[in-house]
């Protein structure tokens, strides 16, 4: 079961790739013949998203490779959903070996899925959000010429992502880990024809790469300390390393803290936490799905899994889990802060997703892995909700993304302004619904830690509820209600989307309103020691979920009044007194700027790294590879290869007495060689 | 003894001379006429060495016809020698650089070879007693040499199909001599007799 | 008839000597007949055909014949068939072309046919007599038929400036003869090597064997002594040039094998030198030149002069899988050139043949088949693998490192990277350019060597192992 539940995508991924390509050659020389249909295709290349659906009578051909990958997802949903059963139901962790991978000196990799509570949740997020997000595809990337390629990819990253947390040890992770790096430029670059596009494609990668470095370092430094990168070995003498230390350069390093802080490292650039978070904004290029599959819901969250599946070992290291709090913290904030004043309705929810991860890892740190999990799985929920109702606005709004431009839709498209109503609210943590129980989980733990960055992620991560409220009615309000702001000509457009883009939604919504109440007791209530007693490590001292449902009342009031203060005065902003945002961001422009352009960190990397390395690339290329390599290598050898030539040609006179003569000199040489110069 | 190596020396040294000649004469006639010289003295060469069959075919076909040969071709054809010559001075320092360095260390070579005493045995000619040199030749060139002188042969031949098949042309409307035919004529064949008519013609 | 060939003791040299009269036959039929040349050509590769079989089925092992002059091994037998089969092949290729330019002539085939036997002469001679005589039998027959178009001044001046060259080149290899006999006293290969084993060679020995190597490098047409190469093979009709690139140089290769091995293994420190100089000079001047060619037979000219140096380097090692690697070379090169010919004489347009490499422009969109092959002839020629030129130079290095020649095996290999340009920017040309004008379609016989030649190169990689055992058999039977 398990093997069909990992290897159905990668079947999928490799049958549309290969055949589909071959497909879209048959199908390019029909859209050639068809002149009204090659404008049609043009136009879906030129524009940002996709193009109209008024026009029915388009000439692709059946998309089977959506529909192919589309089913085999959605079978290995089904089978996800029934191990999760199992799981919920007491199942015993269990190991599926597959090959036997890696066999070099001590290093031993097997291929091997593990099976545990973990592993089951994050199969149950990743496949369900996966498959929906496949299906509604079907009806998003409908005009779309390179339709099956997109489905490849998707199915492609599906399987990396299943390879991620099904993993066994390490370097399974590690690959898993690559091949979603890789599936998420290639999705973000999807349109390749679009320069920014591209550069986002470009700068996710190598701002992953800089945490991958750092995750890198984390395997080498677990095989140098514990000799396997086996999860087993691993877990079982990790408390014999308590308190030892390594030396680097002469500079002593507490081991457990060193592996987990490395490992940390890969977190946050995967998961775009504070510093490495660059790249998500920027991510949202890609079509709007993969936004929810990929930059929401699922590979995002792979850096809070891999501290769930290191929790052993992050257990043992306090200062490490300190980090993972301030940084966490900070970047619920922050993201919540730059959240408050976007223009764009994908990037709103991209630092939106932002500040939720930062809530994750803040329950990290503070040791309460279970509840970091339970916001994992119902932020799956409401976040692919709400970016797939983000696309369906986009696409009811014949590809505008601008909030500025839009407004009174909710009339037009009642059903999306639905679908989007639940998501915020549940997003906002509006009471019983999914975000409610896990978001205000991790601001209790937040309160009960007692780690010492404890208080100091407390107060952020109330404010940064106060601003997700914030944001998040804002983004309602401006696009759903009062006066509409877009041209007559897009409004006459509005239409609600076709039944195969609306039908995820609804699956969608039932998840983000009743995940939290129908599954909060395995997750993080009484169920909850039992639920996760093979998946997750808590040391005897850890008490902090028992301790979590004693706080003083007001701290389980704050989120809520923080959410109902951001709803109130994004109600008072944005439809009562229009003027007063305008005016705000006149009084305190600096602050509004800085909010803008994400507190500048774009400005500050492209000064710090990317102009030096632009500088330094050039200079290589230019003087190092055009000058010196090319110049007396190929280039240099070529032209003497020239040289020599035109000479050795020129000796070919014609003339027979130079022939002869030749000859001559050639017997000369020779027998004065063996006069003078051999042994003789 | 010593008239034979008087004999010998005088030989060499105007074969060596009249060869250098040949290539530096400008007239091309002397130049050939130098040649014939060479065989002469060859042949001189060769009777020292008592090999009198072999002096006699050298001068026989060498002089008497090939040498020939050559003069009329050169007489013939108007080739402009000196036209031809006009380079030689340019090439002659590194030309002559190069002979002289090979001559030089062919002589150190030979020069200091240490002969063996019986070499001077070997060199005398093994033709048992009483046979003439011409039937000691042709005694093993038809029996131990068969298969070389077949060769020699076919050479000869493939040389002669080469001088045929670039040079011969068939002219159209060439008329040549049938003596077979000439010879078959008779008057029934060569003859027609007509009764010409007095005053009215053919 | 047996009675009388067992009395000359020419029973083993039945194959040579039913050439030779066979020719002789065809010759008087061609005379005596009127528009004979289709005929005789026919019956040319008919008698060459039989000779095949005769040289096969003629027996096993050592044998002699004519007192030694000639011998007969495995690695005669494996050489001549190759040589005789290069000779039918030229013949096949030049029927139609002769036809078409108004050369056709039945002396052509039975110069091939006497060239022929010349060859096998070379190939099984056993002393310096019997080799100086079939050279001679060879090349006179060779300098005619280069100047077989006699009407065009380039193909006399190519008949010419081989003949001078070849008489000085003769000359050369006569007087080197004549300071071995000085020296050793013996002109058979037995005597000479039993001569030197018994005593310290001088240095006259070793000058008479630079002469006699510098004649023989100039039939395989090795630096320095290649001039004549390019000249004769642009100016002598292209099937010609065919015959030249492929059974002489069998010939030739063959001959230099024996004339190094059998007498001379004595002194192999001393010709190791001189064969290592010539095929560096070889690999490398071949490479360099062919890159300024514009002319595709002058180009095939540098590249078989480069190949040369490649297969000298296997003689150079002096060892039973030196011998081997070139027996293998020479086999694959020779079907390779063979093919590339066929390629070239396939570049004719409606107003004649051309020859120019630009003629190639963009062939792979005119004519699919024909670039194909000529790809493949190239990439093999470049040792591409896995192409059997790959694996021909593959064991001729092998070879020469295991004789401790590594720099010259090194050396090998840079050439053959500079080599690689030209070769492949002929591909690049047939693929990526503008094509030229079409050429004509492809004449049935001239296919059939294409395709078959091409299927040899690019199967070989599959089926080694019988080349690889006659080969073995072959260099055996000279050690």
């Amino acid at each position: 079961m398990y093997q069909l539940i990992v290897f159905l995508p990668l079947i999928g991924a490799i049958i549309a790739g290969l055949l589909g390509t071959q497909a879209f050659r048959m199908m390019g020389s029909t859209v050639d013949s068809h002149g009204h249909d090659d404008a049609h295709a043009g136009h879906a290349h030129a524009h940002d998203d996709h193009g109209h659906d008024d026009h029915a009578h388009h000439a692709y051909p059946t998309p089977w490779a959506a529909y192919l990958t589309s089913g085999l997802l959605v079978i290995s949903a089904i089978l996800s959903w029934v191990a999760f059963w199992q799981y919920m139901h007491e199942a015993e962790p269990m190991k599926v070996e597959v090959l036997r991978w890696v066999n070099s000196g001590a290093l031993n990799a097997n291929w091997a899925f593990r099976i545990d509570t973990l592993t089951a949740v994050m199969l149950v997020v990743v496949n369900t959000v996966s498959s929906l997000v496949h299906i509604y595809s079907i009806g998003y990337m409908s005009h779309d010429p390179h339709q099956p390629r997109f489905f490849a990819y998707l199915s492609l990253f599906t399987f990396a992502m299943l390879m991620l947390v099904t993993s066994d040890n390490l370097l399974q992770m590690f690959f898993g880990w690559e091949g979603v790096g890789l599936a998420s430029y290639l999705l973000i670059g999807f349109w390749y024809h679009k320069p920014s596009a591209n550069a986002a494609a470009i700068k996710a990668f190598i701002v992953n790469r800089v945490g991958d470095f750092g995750f890198l370092l984390g395997i080498a430094a677990v095989f140098l300390i514990f000799g396997s990168i086996e999860f087993d070995t691993i877990f079982s003498s990790a408390a014999e390393q308590v308190g030892k230390t390594m030396t680097f350069l002469s500079w002593q390093f507490d081991v457990l803290t060193a592996i987990c802080l490395l490992l940390f490292m890969g977190a946050m650039g995967k998961s775009a936490q504070f510093l490495l978070h660059t790249w998500l904004p920027d991510a949202m290029e890609g079509p709007t799905p993969v936004s929810a599959l990929i930059h929401a819901a699922t590979m995002v969250t792979a850096g809070v899994f891999l501290v769930a599946r290191m929790s052993p070992l992050y257990e043992l290291a306090p200062h490490a889990r300190d980090v993972v709090i301030v940084v966490g913290a900070i970047t619920a904030f922050f993201a919540a802060t730059v959240g408050l004043v976007q223009n764009d309705i994908k990037r709103v929810i991209a630092y939106s997703t932002c500040s939720q991860l930062g809530y994750m890892f803040v329950a990290m740190g503070v040791g309460a892995y279970g509840v970091g999990m339970f916001h994992l799985f119902t932020h799956a929920f409401f976040k692919a909700l709400l970016f797939l109702g983000s696309g369906s606005v986009i696409h009811a709004m014949s590809n505008e993304q601008d909030i500025r431009k839009m407004g009174g839709l909710a009339p037009h498209i009642r059903v999306t302004w639905a679908m989007m109503l639940i998501g915020t609210l549940s997003l906002t943590g509006f009471p019983y619904t999914a975000g409610y129980f896990s978001k205000d989980a991790i601001i209790e733990g937040a309160f009960t830690s007692h780690a010492a960055a404890a208080g100091f992620a407390f107060v952020l991560l109330v404010v940064a509820a106060f601003c997700t409220s914030f944001y998040s009615w804002r983004l309602m309000f401006l696009t759903f209600h009062g006066k509409s702001r877009a041209t007559s000509e897009v409004m006459s457009h509005v239409h609600e989307s076709p039944q195969v883009m609306m039908a995820p939604l609804y699956i969608l919504a039932a998840g983000a309103l009743l995940a939290g109440i129908v599954f909060a007791p395995y997750f993080i209530g009484h169920d909850e020691v039992h639920f996760w007693a093979q998946g997750i490590f808590r040391g005897p001292e850890n008490k902090i979920i028992e301790e979590m449902h004693h706080v003083p009342a007001w701290v389980k009031w704050s989120p809520f009044v923080a959410m109902v203060l951001g709803f109130a005065l994004a109600y008072q902003f944005y439809i009562r007194r229009t003027d007063i945002p305008g005016k705000l961001a006149e009084q305190h422009w600096p602050l509004y700027q800085f909010l803008l352009n994400k507190w500048y960190f774009d400005e500050l990397y492209d000064f710090i790294f990317v102009n030096p390395a632009k500088w330094l690339g050039r200079f290589l290329w230019k003087r190092g590879d055009g000058w010196l390599i090319d110049g007396f290598g190929p280039d240099g050898v070529s032209a003497r290869v020239v040289d020599v030539t035109q000479r050795v040609v020129k000796l070919q006179s014609g003339y027979l007495f130079h022939y002869a003569f030749a000859m001559l000199i050639g017997v000369a040489a020779l027998v004065t060689w063996f006069m003078f110069g051999s042994a003789h | 003894m010593t008239v034979a190596s008087l004999f010998f020396y005088l030989f060499s040294v105007v074969a060596c001379a009249a060869a250098v000649m040949v290539i530096s004469s400008r007239n091309p006639v002397h130049s050939v006429l130098f040649l014939i010289l060479v065989f002469f003295n060859a042949a001189g060469l060769f009777i020292l060495a008592g090999a009198e069959f072999l002096a006699l075919i050298l001068v026989v076909v060498y002089v008497g016809a090939v040498a020939v040969l050559f003069l009329f071709v050169v007489m013939m054809l108007d080739v402009d020698f000196t036209e031809l010559r006009r380079g030689m001075l340019s090439y002659l320092p590194i030309g002559g650089a190069i002979g002289l360095i090979l001559l030089v260390e062919l002589i150190l070579v030979l020069g200091t070879w240490n002969f063996s005493s019986e070499a001077g045995k070997i060199a005398e000619p093994i033709a048992p007693g009483g046979v003439t040199n011409t039937e000691a030749l042709g005694l093993i060139l038809y029996t131990k040499y068969f298969f070389y002188f077949q060769v020699a042969g076919l050479v000869l031949l493939v040389a002669m199909i080469g001088a045929i098949v670039l040079t011969l042309r068939h002219k159209a409307g060439v008329k040549r001599q049938n003596i077979a035919d000439q010879v078959a004529r008779n008057p029934a064949t060569a003859i027609e007799v007509r009764q010409v008519k007095p005053g009215q013609g053919i | 008839m047996m009675s009388l060939l067992d009395h000359i003791q020419g029973t083993a040299a039945l194959p040579e000597i039913f050439l030779v009269v066979a020719a002789m036959a065809l010759l008087m039929f061609g005379v005596f007949r009127e528009k004979s040349a289709d005929i005789v050509n026919i019956a040319a590769i008919v008698v060459l055909g039989i000779a095949v079989a005769m040289v096969i089925w003629g027996g096993e092992g050592r044998q002699e014949a004519f007192g030694g002059s000639l011998v007969i091994d495995t690695f005669a037998r494996f050489m001549k068939v190759l040589t005789l089969f290069g000779s039918a092949v030229a013949i096949v290729l030049s029927v139609n072309f002769m036809k078409t330019e108004k050369i056709e002539r039945f002396e052509y085939p039975i110069l091939v046919l006497l060239a022929t036997a010349g060859m096998m002469i070379m190939i099984s001679a056993n002393d310096l007599v019997a080799l100086y005589m079939g050279l001679e039998l060879q090349s006179l027959a060779l300098y005619v038929v280069a100047a077989i178009d006699r009407d065009k001044a380039k193909s006399s001046e190519a008949g010419l400036k081989y003949f001078v060259l070849g008489a000085l080149s003769s000359g050369m290899l006569l007087y080197g003869a004549s300071l071995i006999y000085g020296f050793t006293g013996h002109v058979a290969f037995p005597e000479i090597a039993r001569a030197l084993a018994a005593g310290e060679p001088g240095l006259g020995l070793i000058f008479g064997l630079v002469f006699l190597i510098a004649g023989l490098a100039f039939k395989v047409s090795a630096v320095p002594f290649h001039m004549w190469t390019p000249d004769v093979y642009e100016g002598a009709p292209t099937p010609v040039a065919a015959f030249f690139a492929a059974a002489p140089k069998i010939a030739a290769m063959a001959l230099f094998v024996r004339a190094m091995l059998a007498p001379f293994s004595g002194v192999l420190p001393d010709w190791q030198q001189i064969l290592v100089f010539i095929s560096i000079a070889s690999m490398v001047l071949g490479a360099f030149a062919a890159i300024g060619q514009t002319n595709i037979k002058r180009l095939v000219a540098y590249s078989s002069i480069g190949h040369m140096g490649y297969a000298l380097i296997g003689l150079a090692a002096g060892s039973p899988e030196g011998v081997r690697s070139v027996v293998i070379y020479m086999t694959i090169y020779l079907i390779m050139t063979l093919g590339t010919f066929a390629c070239i004489l396939a570049m004719r347009r409606k107003d004649g043949q051309v020859e120019t490499i630009s003629d190639l422009a963009g062939l792979a969109r005119t004519n699919g088949l024909h670039a194909f092959f000529l790809a493949v002839f190239m990439f093999s020629l470049a040792g591409i693998p896995p192409l059997a030129g790959f694996f021909a130079k593959y064991f001729i290095f092998m070879a020469a490192i295991k004789a401790n020649l590594v720099t010259l095996a090194v050396i090998g290999v840079l050439a053959s990277v500079v080599g690689a340009v030209y070769y492949i920017r002929i591909v690049k040309l047939m693929y990526f350019d503008e094509p030229a004008e079409r050429f004509e379609p492809m004449v049935t016989e001239v296919k059939a060597v294409v395709v078959l030649a091409g299927l040899f190169v690019l199967l070989f990689a599959l089926f080694p192992q019988p080349l690889n055992s006659l080969a073995e058999a072959a260099a055996a039977s000279l050690f």
